[in-house]
């Protein structure tokens, strides 16, 4: 048992300290958030430089081979800088998909290409009608001479507008909520019969609902084995709450710190607030929340390669179930010690506690994530019983 | 970064699981798992058990008989302790005094006392609360007054732990009233069979004795009694309060605590079916479980930074204090929840060991309900003893935060 980190992945954190003081600073980052691409081709050229593109993939597609430690790591300080750009999208979501599920065809194709940043995918997974079930699929996937044909809708695509392929689940067989019988395909951007419905986030992103209409597939073009696609998404998901968790821990770490300066200088009835003990056990509460927002995150870095999903649904639903109330709590806190300058737009605290909020809202809540937990807890209770 | 056992670590925890199988004697263990009453004579078995093995206080240097265990090795061991059902060691002597004499006491009295509290020979207890100095410590007014070569001691000490089955009690005294009152502390150690000694029983909230009052009249202390330096007694405190909190998380007590709430929701029955399947309640033992989870990782983080530095334990114990003392809180509440109106019966007898429970009593009051009740009620102490949560987030905002 080991809480360090290595020599390279301090250096990697030093690298991004730097990059985000000198290149992306708050103002910087809130014209980007404004700009029409909503974030900084520069930044991804540079990070592709850097190597982080390709962190996750094995050196042979052009990667690093890193781990999830090495994403817990990149994260952290996305969050601090709060980064626009779509790393978690394209590097760890659907990259880290294509690196567990793909045929090695497509790992050679496009691996490569997303290390060296010519490339982005996001995932299309969520349906309206299932919230955060990833095995409610009502789209479909119907088998024709040439490949496939997809029709359907897709809800909040992260990253969507900026993407050139999306990894899309549909139907090929089987009723909306099944777990089997969900097929999963890399579908172009420009493919006739897709289209976009692009919209910027609350925490200054970008996302896209998609409609499909009769959309050609190759048959080339399905990842995995068709009709069990849903184990292959759940994990990729797994790892990109993971990353989430990650990114929540740098913003939890920024506003605990901007809380505490302001604490420390604000004036008022003639001392500094951080005098008055109220203030004080709040800040020590909110102290409290982030340490063991990072044990959880830990957790969830560590187990979200795990092969048992059982053993790692725990892990990972544990982890972002705590992190969505403890993150909640901070976020509130920070903004209210802020006074009414938490809720102006000017200063980072309202932008740090948007993103943590919609950190809680992606991928499954707080309630989401704890139902899970819970219900693994009972099965894993009667089964000790009996 | 991982979070994994090394292949000697999983060693010792299999050495650690054989001894326990092996050698902890079956009553003890089934008087930790049903909750029943400990007696002195039970604590002190298992502790000359544990000393026999080599393990009487494993993270103790090897020099005065400990084992040298890192932090992880006492973490593995108290976590197989907990699922097998051992009993706690008291920390009065091996967490408390110990550290302190180790780092400030005379050859002399390292010599005398560490084996006789490794051994399980002496029975500590702790003379630092008074009736008008709990949270304000520094406050206390015990005094001792030198008289050639003694120390005369009057005055009172409460809310001690267990000094009914104590042969010696630590104390902090007054010996100076001309400084700032932290500066007048001495740390002095007591014979609990001096004359001029009374111990009052104080019976808590669950009904039990496990606290007293101790009065002191006129007690001669020999001056060799004296730890370090007179007058520098606060330093010493302030360094063991920061060794007792290192286990403050109680990561193995709470996770025994939380797989007993799994047991007990399981099996008490809600509407005919377990109680367990209810999802609202087994939603807040989700929540405390997670809470749990993270500590466990916090807890091995602060004490793992802790041995890599080398240095004594600081102020990040408060967050494991709070946090500890909170869960098992939550735990105890949800036992007791779990019992329904099994909570309600109050039966002092079926907490001994060898109690028959009547035969109208319903079977599954026996199995798990006696303990429970007066159990939430007693650790409502946990927040309060050991420096009360406030205290510890009054630390935290100034020794971390700097506030």
């Amino acid at each position: 048992m080991d809480f360090r980190l290595t020599e390279e992945q301090l250096a990697l954190q030093e690298t991004l300290r730097r990059f985000i003081a000198k290149d992306y600073d708050f103002e910087r980052r809130r014209s980007l958030a404004r700009s029409p691409l909503g974030y900084s081709a520069q930044a991804w050229a540079q990070y592709a430089d850097l190597g982080l593109l390709g962190l996750p993939y094995p050196e042979e597609f052009g990667g690093l081979g890193g781990s999830g430690v090495d994403i817990m790591v990149v994260m952290e300080l996305v969050g601090q800088g709060l980064l626009l750009e779509p790393y978690l999208s394209t590097v760890v979501l659907c990259g880290g998909l294509l690196r567990d599920a793909a045929a090695r065809a497509i790992k050679e194709a496009l691996l490569p290409q997303i290390a060296a940043g010519r490339l982005q995918i996001a995932l299309a997974a969520y349906e309206a009608a299932g919230r955060y079930e990833l095995a409610h699929v009502a789209s479909r996937a119907v088998r024709d001479a040439k490949g496939w044909r997809l029709t359907g809708r897709k809800s909040v695509v992260l990253d969507a507008p900026s993407a050139d392929y999306f990894l899309l689940s549909a139907r090929s067989s089987g009723n909306r909520t099944d777990a089997e019988g969900i097929s999963l395909f890399l579908v172009r951007r420009d493919a006739p019969g897709l289209t976009l419905q692009a919209y910027p986030t609350q925490s200054g992103g970008r996302a896209a609902d998609l409609h499909l209409q009769d959309v050609p597939i190759d048959d080339d073009a399905v990842i995995g084995a068709p009709g069990r696609a849903l184990p292959v998404i759940e994990r990729a998901v797994d790892q990109g709450i993971a990353a989430l968790c990650a990114e929540a821990v740098g913003i939890v770490t920024a506003l605990n710190e901007a809380t505490l300066n302001y604490l420390k200088t604000r004036k008022q009835f003639g001392t500094v607030i951080g005098s008055f003990q109220a203030l004080q056990h709040r800040m020590a509460d909110m102290f409290i929340a982030a340490e063991q927002t990072r044990s959880m995150a830990i957790i969830a870095a560590i187990q979200a390669a795990g092969d048992e999903p059982a053993a790692r649904r725990r892990a990972i639903s544990g982890a972002k179930a705590y992190i969505g109330r403890a993150a909640r709590f901070v976020g509130q806190q920070a903004v209210q010690l802020h006074g009414a300058m938490g809720v102006v737009d000017e200063l980072n605290v309202s932008h740090y506690f948007k993103r943590l909020t919609m950190i809680d809202m992606t991928f499954g809540d707080a309630d989401h994530h704890l139902a899970r937990f819970s219900d693994a807890l009972r099965v894993e209770a009667l089964g000790a019983a009996s | 970064m991982n979070l994994n056992y090394t292949a000697e670590e999983e060693s010792f925890r299999a050495e650690v699981r054989a001894f326990f199988e092996a050698e902890l004697p079956a009553d003890i263990r089934s008087k930790v798992r049903l909750g029943r009453r400990m007696h002195k004579d039970d604590l002190v078995r298992w502790q000359k058990i544990l000393h026999r093995r080599g393990w009487g206080a494993g993270m103790w240097p090897r020099r005065y008989g400990g084992a040298d265990w890192s932090v992880v090795e006492q973490h593995i061991f108290d976590e197989e302790g907990a699922a097998a059902g051992a009993p706690p060691q008291i920390p009065f002597a091996l967490r408390m005094v110990a550290p302190v004499l180790m780092s400030f006491a005379t050859a002399a009295q390292q010599n005398y006392f560490l084996p006789r509290i490794i051994s399980g020979e002496d029975w500590w207890c702790q003379g630092y609360s008074e009736p008008g100095s709990g949270s304000d410590l520094a406050s206390l007014r015990t005094s001792a007054v030198r008289e050639g070569a003694h120390y005369r001691v009057n005055g009172q000490k409460t809310w001690n732990t267990l000094g009914q089955y104590a042969d010696w009690i630590f104390c902090l005294v007054r010996t100076s009233s001309d400084a700032r009152p932290q500066q007048g502390i001495s740390f002095l150690l007591i014979d609990m069979k001096s004359s001029g000694i009374t111990v009052r029983p104080i019976i808590t909230i669950d009904g039990e004795h496990e606290i007293n009052d101790i009065f002191f009249d006129n007690v001669q202390v020999p001056v060799e009694n004296l730890v370090g330096e007179e007058n520098k007694g606060w330093t010493y405190a302030k360094f063991l309060l920061s060794h007792e909190r290192t286990n403050n998380a109680g990561i193995g007590n709470c996770k025994r605590a939380l797989q007993r709430l799994k047991e007990i929701a399981t099996g008490q029955l809600h509407n005919g079916r377990p109680l367990i399947e209810d999802s609202r309640f087994r939603d807040r033992i989700a929540q405390v479980e997670l809470e749990l989870m993270a500590l466990e990782i916090t807890n091995l983080r602060v004490l793992s930074a802790v041995s890599t530095e080398s240095r004594a334990p600081g102020p990040e114990v408060s967050l494991l204090k709070i946090k500890g003392s909170e869960i098992i809180q939550q735990l105890a509440e949800l036992q007791m929840h779990a019992l329904g109106h099994d909570a309600l019966p109050y039966l002092r007898e079926a907490l001994e060991v060898d109690w028959v429970p009547a035969p109208l009593l319903a079977d599954h009051y026996a199995a798990f309900a006696p303990p429970l009740t007066g159990q939430y009620f007693n650790y409502r102490k946990t927040t309060i003893y050991a420096g009360s949560t406030e205290i510890q987030k009054n630390i935290i905002s100034k020794l971390i935060l700097g506030l």
